[in-house]
């Protein structure tokens, strides 16, 4: 079953309210997911540097991780833990040194994602304790999507949670279940792409890192999934500065959305919506089946 | 007897969609409380589901999915949108959504009327079996997939597979048709048709809005009816 919810904010006062927002839409929309969670939210950045987003197992020593970096790599490391994760600020051209310090020192961390504004968040566990664990409440930002999971194609492990984040500043949430990724993953591997799970909505990230590589613009290359991907899916997605989603051909995935002045909602359902400022006024709306929606945010 | 219509109200804000629909479900003839307001359903599920009572119930805001299913002799308003599955196998009464309907609007439905003002996405009465479904705006692909009785009218455009091995249901449409269908064709609009279309549009209170003769007649080529290994493909 699963629910996605996404909300991209287009008046810039709401941006200190972005996590806030979230975390009732996230909330709502536990009883399509109850098994895990996960959120990304794209705030402040710097074009020099970048944010790894990290899950480290239970017990691990944060300062110690980051003193370990700044003595591999450079004192110009940041770190801010927020439980589970941490977030590494780093300048911009050491993620290569980053990544191979920590894969060299430190095997059971995982690298959940990396960008320039985008930071990703995980855990197992009912999706409101999950936004409560990583505060989310105080998350501020332009955009941000959520998933609720229900396990249906992969296990029950925090790394089968959504977000998937498989390029730089770009994730997906998925609702739905892909017949073909498995054939999929195999070409895209042939391509030089490296997947952490078996779970078919990697691949459907993969696939549009895989696109907009090539250089497609998003629109385009969430166009191509609709003739590659095989399935039922609804996708929510995020890019550095933008916020799209698609749906498959006979849309058996719910969406709606909703849009005002100040923002564009989406949820699995309109329940995930009801609590958002002015929706009473917002103009909702059903997503048309293999149709992109896009929305980007002004530099 | 005529009972005087009394108003009762019950918000969703505090009360349980449980609460409402076991009160809804308790009404019997000789209550007097004829008319209920449901006030912040706040897209909550199955919102007055499974009434079986001559009651008048305004729901003030969006629901979400099976609003009204399985409904009986009751007129339910809904001021907003409705999810998936809205007046599902209603038997009879009135459900009339004044916003847009998600998928499977009046699917299964076995009498009464659905008026939607907005658009109906896909599976628009799939599977209807005697219910008469009006869609002021459009609906979406695959609607009225096997459709069996009853009637499916569409003021604004279909979209593709309309009436997919539809059995015997009427459906009319003023705007564009994507695609028909396996087993659904364009039939003549005689005199009878009209009439039948006119009716059904004054129920849904557009008496003399809209011109009858602006509407194409769909329904079933009979081919698929039984089995021939030469339709195997259509299937």
């Amino acid at each position: 079953m699963c629910g996605i919810v996404g909300l991209f904010i287009k008046d810039r006062k709401l941006e200190p309210d972005l996590g806030a927002m979230l975390v009732t839409m996230l909330e709502v929309m536990s009883d399509r997911g109850p098994d895990s969670a996960g959120f990304a939210v794209y705030g402040e950045g710097r074009p020099d540097r970048l944010k790894l987003s990290l899950r480290a197992p239970a017990g691990t020593d944060f300062d110690a991780l980051a003193a370990a970096l700044r003595a591999a790599v450079g004192n110009d490391i940041g770190h801010v833990v927020r439980d589970t994760h941490v977030i590494i600020d780093i300048p911009a051209g050491t993620e290569a040194a980053v990544r191979a310090a920590l894969a060299a020192g430190h095997p059971g961390i995982a690298v959940v994602g990396a960008g320039t504004r985008m930071e990703i968040f995980k855990e197992v566990g009912l999706p409101g304790d999950v936004a409560r664990r990583f505060a989310l409440s105080t998350m501020t930002g332009s955009h941000g999507i959520g998933h609720t999971r229900m396990a249906t194609e992969s296990a029950v492990t925090t790394n089968g949670a959504h977000p998937f984040s498989t390029g730089p500043d770009q994730c997906l949430v998925h609702n739905g279940s892909l017949s073909n990724h498995n054939a999929v993953r195999r070409v895209l591997i042939r391509e030089g792409l490296r997947f952490e799970t078996q779970n078919d909505s990697e691949v459907a990230a993969g696939f549009l890192t895989h696109r907009l590589a090539k250089g497609e613009a998003l629109g385009d290359a969430l166009t191509s999934t609709l003739d590659t991907l095989d399935g039922f899916f609804t996708f929510v997605v995020g890019t550095e500065s933008g916020f799209g989603v698609l749906r498959d051909p006979i849309a058996c995935k719910p969406a709606v959305m909703a849009e005002t002045e100040s923002y564009v909602a989406f949820g699995s359902e309109y329940r995930a919506l009801a609590d958002l400022p002015g929706i009473a006024n917002a103009r909702v709306f059903e997503p048309e089946p293999a149709t992109v929606y896009f929305w980007e945010r002004a530099a | 007897m005529t009972l005087p219509l009394m108003e009762h109200t019950i918000d969703l804000g505090s009360a349980s969609v449980r609460e409402l629909n076991a009160a809804l479900h308790k009404v019997g003839p000789d209550v007097n409380q004829r008319l209920w307001r449901v006030l912040n359903p706040g897209g909550r599920h199955s919102v007055a589901a499974g009434v079986d009572a001559a009651l008048t119930i305004e729901i003030d805001g969006h629901v979400g999915y099976y609003c009204a299913g399985m409904n009986k002799l009751a007129k339910v308003i809904v001021n907003g949108n409705a999810g998936v599955g809205v007046a599902e196998n209603m038997m009879s009464g009135i459900v009339h959504v004044k916003g847009d309907a998600s998928q499977a609007a009046g699917a299964t439905a076995q009498g009464g009327l659905l008026i939607v003002d907005g658009n109906a996405s896909a599976r628009c009465g799939i599977s209807m079996k005697g219910v008469d479904i009006v869609v002021k705006g459009g609906i979406g692909h695959m609607s009225a997939f096997m459709a069996q009785s009853g009637s499916l009218t569409v003021l604004g455009d279909a979209g593709e597979a309309l009436g997919d091995s539809i059995y015997e249901a009427r459906l009319f449409v003023r705007g564009s048709v994507a695609s028909l269908g396996a087993d659904c064709i364009e039939k003549e609009l005689r005199d009878e048709h009209k009439a039948m279309l006119f009716a059904r549009l004054k129920a849904a209170g557009l008496n003399g809005a809209v011109d009858v003769s602006d509407f194409k007649r769909y329904g079933s080529a009979r081919q698929l009816y039984h089995f021939h290994v030469d339709n195997a493909g259509a299937y």
